[in-house]
Protein backbone atom coordinates (compact mmCIF):
# COMPACT_ATOMS: atom_id res chain seq x y z
CA UNK A 1 0.00 0.00 0.00
CA UNK A 2 2.84 2.83 1.33
CA UNK A 3 4.88 1.54 -2.33
CA UNK A 4 1.45 2.35 -3.76
CA UNK A 5 1.15 5.64 -2.59
CA UNK A 6 4.13 6.74 -3.05
CA UNK A 7 3.99 5.96 -6.90
CA UNK A 8 1.08 8.05 -6.93
CA UNK A 9 2.72 11.12 -5.41
CA UNK A 10 5.66 10.70 -7.76
CA UNK A 11 3.53 10.45 -10.60
CA UNK A 12 1.56 13.74 -9.88
CA UNK A 13 4.86 15.44 -8.74
CA UNK A 14 6.33 14.84 -12.23
CA UNK A 15 3.25 15.09 -13.87
CA UNK A 16 2.63 18.74 -12.72
CA UNK A 17 6.62 19.95 -13.09
CA UNK A 18 6.05 18.78 -16.60
CA UNK A 19 2.98 20.72 -17.15
CA UNK A 20 4.59 23.59 -15.29
CA UNK A 21 7.58 23.77 -17.91
CA UNK A 22 5.03 23.53 -20.88
CA UNK A 23 3.05 26.11 -19.40
CA UNK A 24 5.64 28.53 -19.52
CA UNK A 25 7.03 28.05 -22.65
CA UNK A 26 3.16 27.73 -24.24
CA UNK A 27 2.85 31.34 -22.20
CA UNK A 28 6.32 32.74 -23.65
CA UNK A 29 5.35 31.53 -27.15
CA UNK A 30 1.60 32.96 -27.12
CA UNK A 31 2.85 36.13 -25.47
CA UNK A 32 5.69 37.10 -27.80
CA UNK A 33 2.97 35.44 -30.97
CA UNK A 34 0.77 37.56 -29.22
CA UNK A 35 2.28 40.70 -29.60
CA UNK A 36 4.55 40.45 -32.49
CA UNK A 37 1.97 38.40 -35.20
CA UNK A 38 -0.17 41.64 -35.60
CA UNK A 39 3.15 43.68 -36.58
CA UNK A 40 4.02 41.26 -39.24
CA UNK A 41 3.38 41.79 -43.27
CA UNK A 42 5.28 41.30 -46.23
CA UNK A 43 6.39 45.04 -46.31
CA UNK A 44 7.54 44.28 -42.59
CA UNK A 45 9.63 41.59 -43.79
CA UNK A 46 11.35 42.96 -46.56
CA UNK A 47 11.78 46.86 -46.08
CA UNK A 48 15.07 48.40 -44.54
CA UNK A 49 14.75 49.73 -41.11
CA UNK A 50 14.09 53.63 -39.95
CA UNK A 51 15.91 55.37 -37.59
CA UNK A 52 13.60 57.92 -36.14
CA UNK A 53 10.73 57.73 -38.46
CA UNK A 54 7.48 55.06 -38.06
CA UNK A 55 7.26 52.01 -40.71
CA UNK A 56 10.79 50.69 -40.68
CA UNK A 57 10.59 47.13 -41.67
CA UNK A 58 13.58 44.09 -40.94
CA UNK A 59 14.37 43.10 -44.69
CA UNK A 60 18.30 43.59 -44.59
CA UNK A 61 18.32 42.12 -41.28
CA UNK A 62 16.73 38.85 -41.66
CA UNK A 63 18.72 38.64 -45.20
CA UNK A 64 21.72 38.70 -42.54
CA UNK A 65 20.76 35.99 -40.43
CA UNK A 66 19.75 33.61 -43.23
CA UNK A 67 23.19 34.47 -45.28
CA UNK A 68 25.26 34.42 -41.75
CA UNK A 69 23.69 31.17 -41.13
CA UNK A 70 24.63 30.12 -44.23
CA UNK A 71 28.24 31.47 -44.33
CA UNK A 72 28.56 29.60 -40.79
CA UNK A 73 27.05 26.05 -42.14
CA UNK A 74 29.49 26.42 -44.94
CA UNK A 75 32.31 26.79 -42.71
CA UNK A 76 31.17 24.38 -40.35
CA UNK A 77 30.11 21.13 -41.69
CA UNK A 78 32.90 20.32 -44.34
CA UNK A 79 34.97 20.59 -40.97
CA UNK A 80 32.93 19.39 -38.29
CA UNK A 81 32.27 15.70 -40.39
CA UNK A 82 35.46 15.60 -41.05
CA UNK A 83 36.63 15.81 -37.45
CA UNK A 84 33.05 13.50 -36.23
CA UNK A 85 34.08 11.15 -38.70
CA UNK A 86 37.99 11.26 -37.15
CA UNK A 87 36.71 10.75 -33.58
CA UNK A 88 34.42 7.91 -34.19
CA UNK A 89 36.43 5.64 -36.52
CA UNK A 90 39.96 6.77 -36.59
CA UNK A 91 41.18 8.12 -33.62
CA UNK A 92 42.67 5.51 -31.22
CA UNK A 93 41.04 5.05 -27.66
CA UNK A 94 43.63 6.63 -25.79
CA UNK A 95 44.44 9.85 -23.48
CA UNK A 96 44.80 12.31 -26.06
CA UNK A 97 41.23 11.09 -28.03
CA UNK A 98 40.01 11.90 -24.89
CA UNK A 99 41.08 15.44 -24.15
CA UNK A 100 39.90 16.20 -27.40
CA UNK A 101 36.47 14.92 -26.64
CA UNK A 102 36.71 16.97 -23.02
CA UNK A 103 37.91 20.05 -25.10
CA UNK A 104 35.74 20.09 -27.83
CA UNK A 105 32.98 19.38 -24.88
CA UNK A 106 34.48 22.62 -22.96
CA UNK A 107 34.30 24.65 -26.28
CA UNK A 108 30.27 24.13 -26.99
CA UNK A 109 29.88 25.48 -23.22
CA UNK A 110 31.54 28.93 -23.83
CA UNK A 111 29.72 31.80 -22.86
CA UNK A 112 28.84 33.55 -26.06
CA UNK A 113 29.23 36.87 -24.52
CA UNK A 114 33.14 35.91 -24.23
CA UNK A 115 33.46 34.03 -27.77
CA UNK A 116 31.87 37.59 -28.77
CA UNK A 117 35.06 39.20 -27.25
CA UNK A 118 37.66 36.78 -28.37
CA UNK A 119 36.15 37.25 -31.97
CA UNK A 120 36.65 41.17 -31.54
CA UNK A 121 40.50 40.51 -30.37
CA UNK A 122 41.48 37.77 -32.26
CA UNK A 123 39.56 37.98 -35.90
CA UNK A 124 37.98 41.40 -36.21
CA UNK A 125 41.10 43.63 -34.71
CA UNK A 126 44.10 41.03 -34.54
CA UNK A 127 43.29 39.43 -37.90
CA UNK A 128 41.54 42.77 -39.29
CA UNK A 129 38.53 41.50 -40.91
CA UNK A 130 36.69 44.12 -39.15
CA UNK A 131 33.21 44.36 -38.28
CA UNK A 132 31.81 41.28 -41.11
CA UNK A 133 30.07 38.53 -42.00
CA UNK A 134 33.05 36.47 -41.84
CA UNK A 135 34.46 37.60 -38.90
CA UNK A 136 30.82 36.71 -37.12
CA UNK A 137 30.49 33.29 -39.12
CA UNK A 138 33.97 32.53 -37.56
CA UNK A 139 33.18 33.25 -34.30
CA UNK A 140 29.53 31.37 -34.71
CA UNK A 141 31.67 28.44 -35.81
CA UNK A 142 33.36 28.04 -32.54
CA UNK A 143 29.69 27.24 -30.91
CA UNK A 144 28.61 25.50 -34.00
CA UNK A 145 31.58 22.99 -34.67
CA UNK A 146 31.45 21.22 -31.36
CA UNK A 147 27.61 20.43 -32.19
CA UNK A 148 28.82 19.28 -35.50
CA UNK A 149 31.71 17.21 -34.21
CA UNK A 150 29.31 15.33 -31.26
CA UNK A 151 26.01 14.78 -33.71
CA UNK A 152 28.58 12.97 -36.22
CA UNK A 153 30.58 10.95 -34.04
CA UNK A 154 27.63 9.74 -31.98
CA UNK A 155 25.81 9.19 -35.42
CA UNK A 156 28.41 7.07 -36.70
CA UNK A 157 28.96 5.50 -33.73
CA UNK A 158 25.03 4.27 -34.02
CA UNK A 159 25.38 2.40 -36.73
CA UNK A 160 25.21 -1.22 -36.58
CA UNK A 161 28.51 -2.87 -36.37
CA UNK A 162 27.03 -5.78 -37.91
CA UNK A 163 26.97 -2.81 -41.82
CA UNK A 164 29.91 -1.74 -41.10
CA UNK A 165 31.49 -5.76 -40.76
CA UNK A 166 29.44 -6.53 -43.93
CA UNK A 167 31.32 -3.98 -45.94
CA UNK A 168 34.66 -4.27 -44.39
CA UNK A 169 34.50 -8.57 -44.97
CA UNK A 170 33.51 -7.55 -48.78
CA UNK A 171 36.77 -6.59 -49.31
CA UNK A 172 36.15 -2.66 -49.09
CA UNK A 173 38.51 -0.16 -47.70
CA UNK A 174 37.63 1.89 -44.53
CA UNK A 175 36.97 5.20 -45.85
CA UNK A 176 34.59 3.46 -48.81
CA UNK A 177 33.00 1.96 -45.73
CA UNK A 178 32.45 4.92 -43.85
CA UNK A 179 31.31 7.51 -46.74
CA UNK A 180 28.90 4.54 -48.78
CA UNK A 181 27.69 2.52 -45.89
CA UNK A 182 27.84 4.30 -42.38
CA UNK A 183 27.56 8.01 -43.69
CA UNK A 184 23.93 6.81 -45.45
CA UNK A 185 22.92 5.41 -42.19
CA UNK A 186 23.52 8.05 -39.96
CA UNK A 187 22.49 10.84 -42.13
CA UNK A 188 18.95 11.32 -41.19
CA UNK A 189 20.53 11.90 -37.47
CA UNK A 190 23.44 14.22 -38.64
CA UNK A 191 21.17 15.92 -40.58
CA UNK A 192 18.64 16.43 -37.79
CA UNK A 193 21.21 17.74 -35.38
CA UNK A 194 22.97 19.87 -38.30
CA UNK A 195 19.13 21.85 -38.23
CA UNK A 196 18.78 21.93 -34.54
CA UNK A 197 22.53 23.55 -34.07
CA UNK A 198 21.33 26.20 -37.26
CA UNK A 199 18.44 26.89 -34.96
CA UNK A 200 20.80 28.27 -32.62
CA UNK A 201 23.14 29.80 -34.69
CA UNK A 202 19.66 31.54 -35.55
CA UNK A 203 18.91 32.98 -33.03
CA UNK A 204 22.46 33.86 -31.31
CA UNK A 205 23.70 37.56 -30.54
CA UNK A 206 25.92 38.35 -28.09
CA UNK A 207 28.72 36.17 -29.71
CA UNK A 208 27.88 38.76 -33.00
CA UNK A 209 27.31 42.23 -31.16
CA UNK A 210 31.22 42.62 -31.91
CA UNK A 211 31.73 40.19 -34.59
CA UNK A 212 29.30 40.84 -37.32
CA UNK A 213 28.66 44.03 -35.81
CA UNK A 214 25.51 46.34 -34.59
CA UNK A 215 24.95 48.24 -38.14
CA UNK A 216 24.25 47.32 -41.97
CA UNK A 217 25.41 49.32 -44.81
CA UNK A 218 22.52 50.64 -46.94
CA UNK A 219 21.97 47.30 -49.38
CA UNK A 220 21.69 47.54 -52.87
CA UNK A 221 19.63 44.31 -53.31
CA UNK A 222 19.94 44.77 -57.47
CA UNK A 223 24.09 44.37 -57.00
CA UNK A 224 24.55 40.42 -56.36
CA UNK A 225 28.18 40.89 -57.18
CA UNK A 226 29.79 39.53 -53.64
CA UNK A 227 32.92 41.76 -54.11
CA UNK A 228 30.51 45.50 -54.23
CA UNK A 229 30.82 46.77 -50.77
CA UNK A 230 26.68 47.42 -51.01
CA UNK A 231 26.61 44.00 -52.50
CA UNK A 232 24.13 41.69 -50.09
CA UNK A 233 26.25 38.77 -50.82
CA UNK A 234 29.57 40.69 -49.58
CA UNK A 235 30.97 38.60 -46.81
CA UNK A 236 33.06 41.29 -45.27
CA UNK A 237 31.04 43.71 -45.09
CA UNK A 238 29.48 44.60 -41.36
CA UNK A 239 25.98 42.60 -40.90
CA UNK A 240 23.51 43.16 -38.46
CA UNK A 241 21.31 40.03 -37.26
CA UNK A 242 17.61 39.89 -36.57
CA UNK A 243 18.62 38.99 -32.85
CA UNK A 244 21.15 41.63 -32.92
CA UNK A 245 18.45 44.07 -34.17
CA UNK A 246 15.76 43.22 -31.63
CA UNK A 247 18.70 43.99 -28.61
CA UNK A 248 19.56 47.10 -30.84
CA UNK A 249 15.91 48.46 -30.89
CA UNK A 250 15.11 47.83 -27.38
CA UNK A 251 17.70 49.00 -25.85
CA UNK A 252 17.99 52.22 -28.55
CA UNK A 253 15.95 52.43 -30.83
CA UNK A 254 14.67 56.09 -31.40
CA UNK A 255 11.85 55.17 -33.50
CA UNK A 256 8.44 55.89 -32.43
CA UNK A 257 7.23 52.61 -32.83
CA UNK A 258 10.16 50.43 -31.73
CA UNK A 259 8.03 48.15 -29.50
CA UNK A 260 6.35 47.26 -32.06
CA UNK A 261 9.43 46.20 -34.35
CA UNK A 262 10.91 44.59 -31.67
CA UNK A 263 7.95 42.71 -30.89
CA UNK A 264 7.20 41.58 -34.82
CA UNK A 265 10.88 40.70 -35.40
CA UNK A 266 11.03 38.55 -32.18
CA UNK A 267 7.92 37.19 -33.32
CA UNK A 268 9.99 36.21 -37.01
CA UNK A 269 13.03 34.88 -34.95
CA UNK A 270 11.06 32.64 -32.84
CA UNK A 271 8.64 31.50 -35.71
CA UNK A 272 11.96 31.09 -37.89
CA UNK A 273 13.70 29.00 -34.96
CA UNK A 274 10.66 26.69 -34.61
CA UNK A 275 10.42 26.00 -38.26
CA UNK A 276 14.11 24.96 -38.15
CA UNK A 277 12.86 22.27 -35.57
CA UNK A 278 10.02 20.94 -37.70
CA UNK A 279 11.99 21.23 -40.08
CA UNK A 280 14.13 18.78 -38.33
CA UNK A 281 12.13 16.31 -37.19
CA UNK A 282 10.06 16.05 -40.44
CA UNK A 283 13.14 15.49 -42.50
CA UNK A 284 14.84 13.09 -39.72
CA UNK A 285 11.59 10.92 -39.56
CA UNK A 286 10.81 11.46 -43.57
CA UNK A 287 14.56 9.84 -44.32
CA UNK A 288 14.62 7.57 -41.62
CA UNK A 289 11.48 5.98 -43.11
CA UNK A 290 12.71 6.29 -46.73
CA UNK A 291 16.23 4.36 -45.64
CA UNK A 292 14.99 1.69 -43.45
CA UNK A 293 11.89 1.33 -45.01
CA UNK A 294 9.21 -1.00 -46.74
CA UNK A 295 8.67 1.38 -49.76
CA UNK B 1 40.99 -35.44 -50.49
CA UNK B 2 40.46 -31.95 -51.94
CA UNK B 3 43.46 -29.46 -51.14
CA UNK B 4 43.79 -27.45 -48.30
CA UNK B 5 41.93 -24.09 -48.58
CA UNK B 6 42.85 -22.46 -45.69
CA UNK B 7 44.89 -23.54 -42.34
CA UNK B 8 45.15 -21.94 -38.98
CA UNK B 9 48.47 -22.78 -36.94
CA UNK B 10 48.33 -22.37 -33.25
CA UNK B 11 46.30 -19.10 -33.86
CA UNK B 12 45.54 -17.62 -30.27
CA UNK B 13 43.65 -14.58 -29.95
CA UNK B 14 42.81 -12.60 -26.39
CA UNK B 15 40.96 -9.69 -25.45
CA UNK B 16 43.03 -7.94 -23.09
CA UNK B 17 44.55 -10.58 -20.91
CA UNK B 18 41.84 -12.87 -20.96
CA UNK B 19 42.32 -15.69 -23.54
CA UNK B 20 39.73 -16.60 -26.03
CA UNK B 21 41.20 -18.88 -28.66
CA UNK B 22 44.37 -20.94 -27.15
CA UNK B 23 47.03 -22.51 -29.69
CA UNK B 24 44.08 -23.69 -32.40
CA UNK B 25 45.44 -25.58 -35.41
CA UNK B 26 42.88 -26.38 -38.08
CA UNK B 27 43.30 -27.45 -41.68
CA UNK B 28 39.89 -26.39 -44.09
CA UNK B 29 39.59 -28.29 -47.40
CA UNK B 30 38.37 -26.70 -50.69
CA UNK B 31 34.47 -27.34 -51.13
CA UNK B 32 33.88 -28.47 -48.23
CA UNK B 33 31.80 -27.87 -45.01
CA UNK B 34 33.76 -27.75 -42.20
CA UNK B 35 31.77 -27.06 -39.24
CA UNK B 36 32.58 -25.27 -35.70
CA UNK B 37 30.70 -26.37 -32.81
CA UNK B 38 30.90 -26.25 -28.97
CA UNK B 39 29.38 -24.55 -26.02
CA UNK B 40 28.57 -20.54 -25.60
CA UNK B 41 31.73 -18.89 -25.08
CA UNK B 42 34.18 -21.07 -25.91
CA UNK B 43 35.66 -19.13 -28.68
CA UNK B 44 34.51 -20.91 -31.93
CA UNK B 45 33.16 -17.23 -32.98
CA UNK B 46 36.46 -15.83 -32.15
CA UNK B 47 38.51 -18.17 -34.45
CA UNK B 48 35.81 -17.53 -36.92
CA UNK B 49 36.11 -13.70 -36.97
CA UNK B 50 40.13 -13.81 -36.95
CA UNK B 51 40.19 -15.91 -40.22
CA UNK B 52 39.14 -12.67 -41.80
CA UNK B 53 40.94 -10.15 -39.70
CA UNK B 54 37.60 -8.87 -38.84
CA UNK B 55 39.16 -8.92 -34.84
CA UNK B 56 41.36 -6.19 -36.19
CA UNK B 57 38.50 -4.21 -35.75
CA UNK B 58 38.15 -4.42 -31.98
CA UNK B 59 40.62 -2.63 -29.56
CA UNK B 60 42.93 -4.63 -27.52
CA UNK B 61 41.96 -7.96 -29.41
CA UNK B 62 45.56 -9.17 -29.58
CA UNK B 63 46.13 -12.30 -32.53
CA UNK B 64 48.75 -14.36 -32.33
CA UNK B 65 49.72 -17.88 -34.15
CA UNK B 66 49.59 -18.07 -38.33
CA UNK B 67 46.35 -18.24 -40.50
CA UNK B 68 47.41 -19.57 -44.58
CA UNK B 69 45.56 -18.88 -47.37
CA UNK B 70 47.49 -20.48 -49.96
CA UNK B 71 50.67 -18.87 -49.86
CA UNK B 72 49.66 -15.84 -48.27
CA UNK B 73 50.17 -15.06 -44.39
CA UNK B 74 46.69 -13.53 -43.23
CA UNK B 75 48.22 -12.31 -40.08
CA UNK B 76 51.67 -10.89 -41.48
CA UNK B 77 51.43 -6.91 -41.15
CA UNK B 78 52.49 -6.36 -44.94
CA UNK B 79 48.92 -8.40 -45.82
CA UNK B 80 47.01 -5.71 -47.89
CA UNK B 81 43.69 -6.79 -45.62
CA UNK B 82 40.92 -5.28 -48.03
CA UNK B 83 42.24 -7.83 -50.83
CA UNK B 84 42.24 -10.59 -48.73
CA UNK B 85 39.02 -9.54 -47.01
CA UNK B 86 37.56 -9.93 -50.76
CA UNK B 87 38.82 -13.81 -50.99
CA UNK B 88 36.68 -14.18 -48.02
CA UNK B 89 33.17 -13.49 -48.14
CA UNK B 90 31.15 -13.98 -44.27
CA UNK B 91 27.38 -14.02 -43.34
CA UNK B 92 26.94 -13.06 -39.82
CA UNK B 93 24.03 -14.18 -37.17
CA UNK B 94 21.40 -11.37 -37.75
CA UNK B 95 20.90 -10.77 -41.79
CA UNK B 96 22.47 -7.49 -42.40
CA UNK B 97 21.97 -6.23 -45.40
CA UNK B 98 22.75 -2.50 -46.29
CA UNK B 99 20.08 -0.04 -46.37
CA UNK B 100 20.01 -0.21 -49.61
CA UNK B 101 18.30 -1.63 -52.66
CA UNK B 102 18.28 -5.14 -53.68
CA UNK B 103 20.39 -4.67 -56.92
CA UNK B 104 22.72 -2.30 -55.02
CA UNK B 105 23.04 -4.77 -52.11
CA UNK B 106 25.11 -7.12 -54.37
CA UNK B 107 26.30 -4.45 -57.02
CA UNK B 108 28.25 -3.08 -54.52
CA UNK B 109 31.06 -5.34 -53.87
CA UNK B 110 31.83 -5.84 -57.67
CA UNK B 111 31.71 -2.12 -58.29
CA UNK B 112 34.29 -0.88 -55.97
CA UNK B 113 36.40 -3.82 -56.80
CA UNK B 114 36.58 -2.11 -60.22
CA UNK B 115 33.35 -3.76 -62.40
CA UNK B 116 31.69 -0.78 -64.25
CA UNK B 117 30.04 -1.87 -66.90
CA UNK B 118 26.24 -1.81 -66.52
CA UNK B 119 25.62 -4.97 -68.32
CA UNK B 120 28.42 -7.02 -66.06
CA UNK B 121 27.18 -5.86 -62.84
CA UNK B 122 23.56 -6.63 -64.11
CA UNK B 123 24.58 -10.43 -64.46
CA UNK B 124 26.44 -10.76 -61.90
CA UNK B 125 23.54 -9.20 -59.30
CA UNK B 126 21.63 -12.06 -61.22
CA UNK B 127 24.13 -14.86 -61.42
CA UNK B 128 24.53 -14.08 -57.00
CA UNK B 129 20.70 -14.07 -57.04
CA UNK B 130 20.39 -17.74 -58.46
CA UNK B 131 22.95 -18.96 -56.93
CA UNK B 132 21.63 -17.87 -53.68
CA UNK B 133 18.18 -18.92 -54.52
CA UNK B 134 16.62 -15.93 -54.33
CA UNK B 135 16.29 -14.62 -57.97
CA UNK B 136 12.97 -16.16 -58.90
CA UNK B 137 11.44 -14.48 -55.56
CA UNK B 138 13.17 -10.82 -56.29
CA UNK B 139 13.88 -10.51 -59.78
CA UNK B 140 10.92 -8.16 -60.20
CA UNK B 141 11.61 -6.25 -57.28
CA UNK B 142 15.34 -5.47 -57.81
CA UNK B 143 15.10 -2.05 -57.19
CA UNK B 144 13.03 -2.27 -54.03
CA UNK B 145 14.76 -1.51 -50.27
CA UNK B 146 16.70 -4.84 -49.24
CA UNK B 147 14.82 -4.55 -45.83
CA UNK B 148 11.28 -5.39 -47.22
CA UNK B 149 12.35 -8.94 -47.39
CA UNK B 150 12.12 -11.51 -45.13
CA UNK B 151 14.67 -12.21 -42.68
CA UNK B 152 15.13 -15.69 -44.54
CA UNK B 153 15.29 -13.81 -47.85
CA UNK B 154 17.80 -11.14 -46.16
CA UNK B 155 20.17 -14.22 -45.13
CA UNK B 156 20.14 -15.43 -48.69
CA UNK B 157 20.65 -11.89 -49.92
CA UNK B 158 23.63 -11.39 -47.86
CA UNK B 159 25.03 -14.69 -48.82
CA UNK B 160 24.68 -13.51 -52.70
CA UNK B 161 26.08 -10.39 -51.49
CA UNK B 162 29.57 -12.18 -50.04
CA UNK B 163 29.52 -14.78 -53.37
CA UNK B 164 29.40 -11.56 -55.63
CA UNK B 165 32.66 -10.64 -55.09
CA UNK B 166 34.07 -14.18 -56.27
CA UNK B 167 35.84 -15.09 -52.71
CA UNK B 168 37.34 -18.54 -52.32
CA UNK B 169 35.93 -19.25 -48.86
CA UNK B 170 32.54 -18.05 -46.81
CA UNK B 171 32.62 -17.72 -43.30
CA UNK B 172 29.11 -18.37 -41.71
CA UNK B 173 28.51 -17.27 -37.75
CA UNK B 174 25.47 -19.18 -36.72
CA UNK B 175 23.79 -18.02 -40.15
CA UNK B 176 20.15 -19.71 -39.62
CA UNK B 177 20.01 -19.03 -35.92
CA UNK B 178 18.16 -16.09 -36.00
CA UNK B 179 15.64 -17.82 -38.74
CA UNK B 180 12.52 -19.78 -38.79
CA UNK B 181 12.93 -23.67 -39.84
CA UNK B 182 11.53 -23.23 -43.47
CA UNK B 183 14.34 -20.31 -43.95
CA UNK B 184 16.71 -22.32 -42.17
CA UNK B 185 16.53 -25.03 -44.62
CA UNK B 186 16.52 -23.12 -47.15
CA UNK B 187 20.16 -22.19 -45.91
CA UNK B 188 20.89 -25.59 -45.65
CA UNK B 189 20.34 -26.46 -49.11
CA UNK B 190 22.05 -23.36 -49.80
CA UNK B 191 25.29 -24.46 -47.80
CA UNK B 192 25.18 -27.77 -49.90
CA UNK B 193 25.06 -26.40 -53.49
CA UNK B 194 27.58 -23.66 -52.85
CA UNK B 195 29.70 -26.20 -51.10
CA UNK B 196 30.91 -27.52 -54.46
CA UNK B 197 32.30 -24.33 -55.39
CA UNK B 198 33.36 -22.91 -52.36
CA UNK B 199 35.11 -23.74 -48.90
CA UNK B 200 32.50 -23.45 -45.98
CA UNK B 201 33.51 -22.50 -42.07
CA UNK B 202 30.09 -23.09 -40.23
CA UNK B 203 29.71 -21.63 -36.35
CA UNK B 204 26.39 -23.29 -35.24
CA UNK B 205 24.66 -23.91 -31.74
CA UNK B 206 22.78 -26.69 -34.24
CA UNK B 207 23.96 -30.23 -33.67
CA UNK B 208 21.84 -31.36 -36.32
CA UNK B 209 22.76 -28.63 -38.39
CA UNK B 210 26.12 -29.43 -38.23
CA UNK B 211 25.46 -33.27 -38.43
CA UNK B 212 23.28 -32.65 -42.25
CA UNK B 213 25.29 -29.67 -43.74
CA UNK B 214 28.63 -30.47 -42.72
CA UNK B 215 31.73 -32.71 -44.21
CA UNK B 216 33.95 -32.36 -40.93
CA UNK B 217 33.02 -31.09 -37.41
CA UNK B 218 35.66 -29.27 -35.09
CA UNK B 219 34.10 -29.34 -31.32
CA UNK B 220 35.55 -26.01 -29.25
CA UNK B 221 36.23 -26.01 -25.68
CA UNK B 222 37.34 -23.56 -23.39
CA UNK B 223 38.89 -21.99 -26.72
CA UNK B 224 40.82 -25.05 -28.12
CA UNK B 225 40.16 -27.75 -30.66
CA UNK B 226 39.11 -30.94 -28.46
CA UNK B 227 38.37 -32.85 -31.62
CA UNK B 228 38.57 -32.54 -35.17
CA UNK B 229 37.40 -35.07 -37.54
CA UNK B 230 34.79 -36.28 -39.90
CA UNK B 231 31.23 -35.20 -39.18
CA UNK B 232 30.15 -39.34 -39.77
CA UNK B 233 32.70 -39.95 -36.56
CA UNK B 234 32.37 -36.96 -34.78
CA UNK B 235 28.30 -37.50 -34.09
CA UNK B 236 28.79 -41.83 -34.40
CA UNK B 237 31.93 -42.27 -32.77
CA UNK B 238 33.60 -39.55 -30.87
CA UNK B 239 37.04 -40.35 -29.23
CA UNK B 240 36.86 -38.00 -26.53
CA UNK B 241 33.94 -37.95 -23.72
CA UNK B 242 33.53 -34.40 -23.19
CA UNK B 243 32.94 -34.43 -27.10
CA UNK B 244 30.06 -37.25 -26.48
CA UNK B 245 29.04 -34.94 -23.46
CA UNK B 246 28.58 -32.04 -25.46
CA UNK B 247 26.72 -34.03 -28.43
CA UNK B 248 24.45 -36.24 -26.57
CA UNK B 249 23.37 -33.05 -24.67
CA UNK B 250 25.09 -33.48 -21.23
CA UNK B 251 26.23 -29.74 -21.32
CA UNK B 252 26.06 -26.82 -23.53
Amino acid sequence: MKAKTADKLATSIIVAVAAFIVLILAGLLGYILFRGLGHISFDFLTSAPETIRKGGGIGPQLFNSIFLLVLTMIITIPIGLGAGIYMSEYAPPNRITNSIRLIVEVLSSVPSIIVGLFGLLILVNMFGLGFSLFSGALALTVFNLPLMVRITEQALKGVPREQKEASLALGLSKWKTITSVMLPIALPVILTGTILAAGRVFGEAAALLFTAGMSSPRLDFTDWNPFSPFSPLNPFRPAETLAVHIWKINSEGLAPDAAQIAAGASAVLVITVLLFNFAARWLGRYMHRKFTAIK
Amino acid sequence: MQPIAMSAKDLSVSYGDSPAVRKVSLDFAAKQVTALIGPSGCGKSTFLRSLNRMNDLIPNCVVTGEIWIRDQDVNSPSTDVVSLRQKIGMVWQRPNPFHKSIYENIAFGPRYHGVKNKKKLDEIVEESLKKAALWEETKDRLHNSALALSGGQQQRLCIARSIAVKPELILMDEPASALDPVSTSKIEELIAELKQDYCIVIVTHNMHQAARVSDKTAFFLNGEVVEHDLTHNIFTNPQKPATNDYITGRFG
